[in-house]
């Protein structure tokens, strides 16, 4: 919950909601991006940047070699496949 | 050292530590009379025992456990408050897992679940918010919880639920705020820290200047640290750097990702959203002045606690377990006397055995190869200690 895990944004699902496909390990998912977009960076621009995702917000823009480095970490903790598996977490 | 080869860049910790060892001599603590840097977020314990940081220190410098980790300090009264709520008939339950274990002072929400209660896990308050608009029908309650890292995902959400104007929709406030919680801790008298390791992911949300009265009124350094292993060693060498130094300033080691400033639009959503409680009780630490938050009046529509009524009962903890003394670093959790006993991460009796990010839990899993703190202090319970 409070790691977070890093995740790369694959497509804009609703521009106007700030909802972004965010790919997470190879998981798909909405969330939302509003807390890394502002006038200077539009939320189109956000396609193929790496972001932290906190409990299904984007909450800072990243780059990749800290996106490797925090999976890795992630990895090493044993956190990362129970957060894979909360984002997993459909909602039905 | 067994984990060393799993650092990234060993020789960089090799390095650190000697440089480490070297400012801890300049400073002349004894093993009786160590350094006691305070790691407040829990993701940093985690890491420390993961890694066996300690073994890159020497004797002299202890870590203390600190009060960082929101599932561990939730108190038993406001569990029963969430069991309460999910028990109500037409009330369905949303809470982070991490939560779902937590004892109340009569039963989980696990255990509220096989009882036949509509709990139900989520990812994130905004599965919580897709819940109640497919069960229009139905109260849908989350459990929001956390300090200022989720805060902002949750005051957002219940923007967003007003503004879609989703009436069934409430929230569980829970959060917590993290500086009035370093304040209490530093006014404690029994408290003899001489450092702060900052929370990460707490500061990305409110950046480096709320710490700034840890250094000017109580003259401690305080240094913003990342979660891998060699940011960690980095920052104990800041904090050690500062002491030898006579300086106590707010630093940041992890400027990768905490600005300044932090995230104005992610303040902005929980300022709209929230407002500062008197009071809030924590597990173990008693009532904290202004250290939690609920809904504004503008959004009691969406609040839990104006929507349903909650028992609301302060419950002492269990005579037994020692949280509190842990969570003020006074014990080793090793030292509580039901650890591994009666508590255990299967049959935790106290909070900071459920989360990995607990204390409790930490030592539990990897504790048998840290010597923090056990060799000045021994205790039963533990039988392994590396020689
Ligand atoms: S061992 Fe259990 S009861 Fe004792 S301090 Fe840790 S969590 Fe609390």
């Amino acid at each position: 919950m409070c790691l977070g895990i890093p995740g790369q944004i694959a497509a804009i699902a609703d521009k106007d909601a700030k909802l972004a496909v965010v790919d997470v390990g190879g998981v798909k998912r909405t969330i939302n991006i509003a807390f890394i977009v502002n006038k200077d960076h539009s939320v189109e621009s956000c396609v193929g940047e790496w972001t932290l995702v906190h409990v299904g917000f984007a909450m800072v823009r990243i780059d990749e070699a800290e996106a490797a480095a925090t999976l890795a970490l992630l990895r090493e903790m044993g956190e990362y496949e129970s957060e894979l598996d909360n984002v997993r977490q459909a909602v039905a | 050292m067994k984990y060393v080869d799993e650092f990234r860049n060993p020789e960089q910790a090799k390095a650190l530590s000697q440089e480490i060892r070297a400012l801890a001599s300049r400073i002349g603590r004894t093993r009786e009379r160590p350094l006691q840097i305070m790691e407040v977020c829990g993701g940093h314990t985690h890491s420390i025992f993961r890694y066996g940081i300690t073994q890159f220190l020497p004797e002299e410098i202890e870590f203390v456990h600190g009060p960082g980790c929101p599932v561990c300090v939730l108190p038993m009264g406001r569990v029963d408050d969430c069991v309460a709520l999910a028990e109500l008939p037409n009330v369905i339950f949303t809470t982070f897992g991490d939560a779902m274990r937590v004892p109340g002072s009569k039963k989980s929400l696990l255990k509220a679940k096989a009882g036949g209660a509509d709990v139900r896990m989520v990812y994130s308050p905004l599965d919580a918010l897709q819940i109640a608009r497919q069960n229009p029908y139905r109260e849908v309650v989350f459990f929001g919880l956390g300090f200022e890292t989720t805060m902002p995902s949750t005051a957002m959400t219940v923007l967003q639920a007003k503004a879609e104007g989703i009436p069934n929709f409430s929230l569980f406030c829970n959060h917590i705020t993290i500086i009035p919680t370093l304040r209490a801790i530093l006014d404690a008298p029994d408290l003899n820290l001489d450092g702060f390791l900052g929370p990460g992911h707490v500061s990305m949300v409110i950046g480096t200047r709320p710490y700034e009265f840890i250094a000017s009124d109580f003259s401690k350094p305080i240094v913003i640290s990342g979660f891998e292993p060699l940011d960690v060693l980095q920052s104990v060498w800041m904090v050690l750097k500062q002491i030898a130094e006579g300086r106590a300033e707010v630093e940041n080691q992890y400027g990768r990702i905490v600005p300044r400033d932090g995230n104005p639009l992610a303040q902005k959503a929980v300022h709209e959203v929230f407002e500062v409680r008197e009071f809030f009780e924590w597990r173990g630490l008693g009532s904290i002045d202004y250290s939690g938050v609920r809904l504004r009046d503008a959004y009691a529509a969406y609040d839990a606690e104006r929507k349903f009524k909650l028992p609301n009962l302060r419950v002492a903890d269990p005579k037994s377990c020692q949280c509190g003394d842990v969570l003020k670093g006074l014990i080793k959790p090793a030292q509580c006397r039901v650890f591994g006993t009666q508590c255990s991460p299967e049959t935790p009796l106290g909070a900071l055995m459920v989360s990995t990010e607990g204390a409790c839990a930490a030592y539990y899993r990897y504790g048998r190869i840290d010597t923090s703190g056990l060799a000045k202090r021994p205790q039963s319970n533990v039988t392994e200690i590396a020689a």
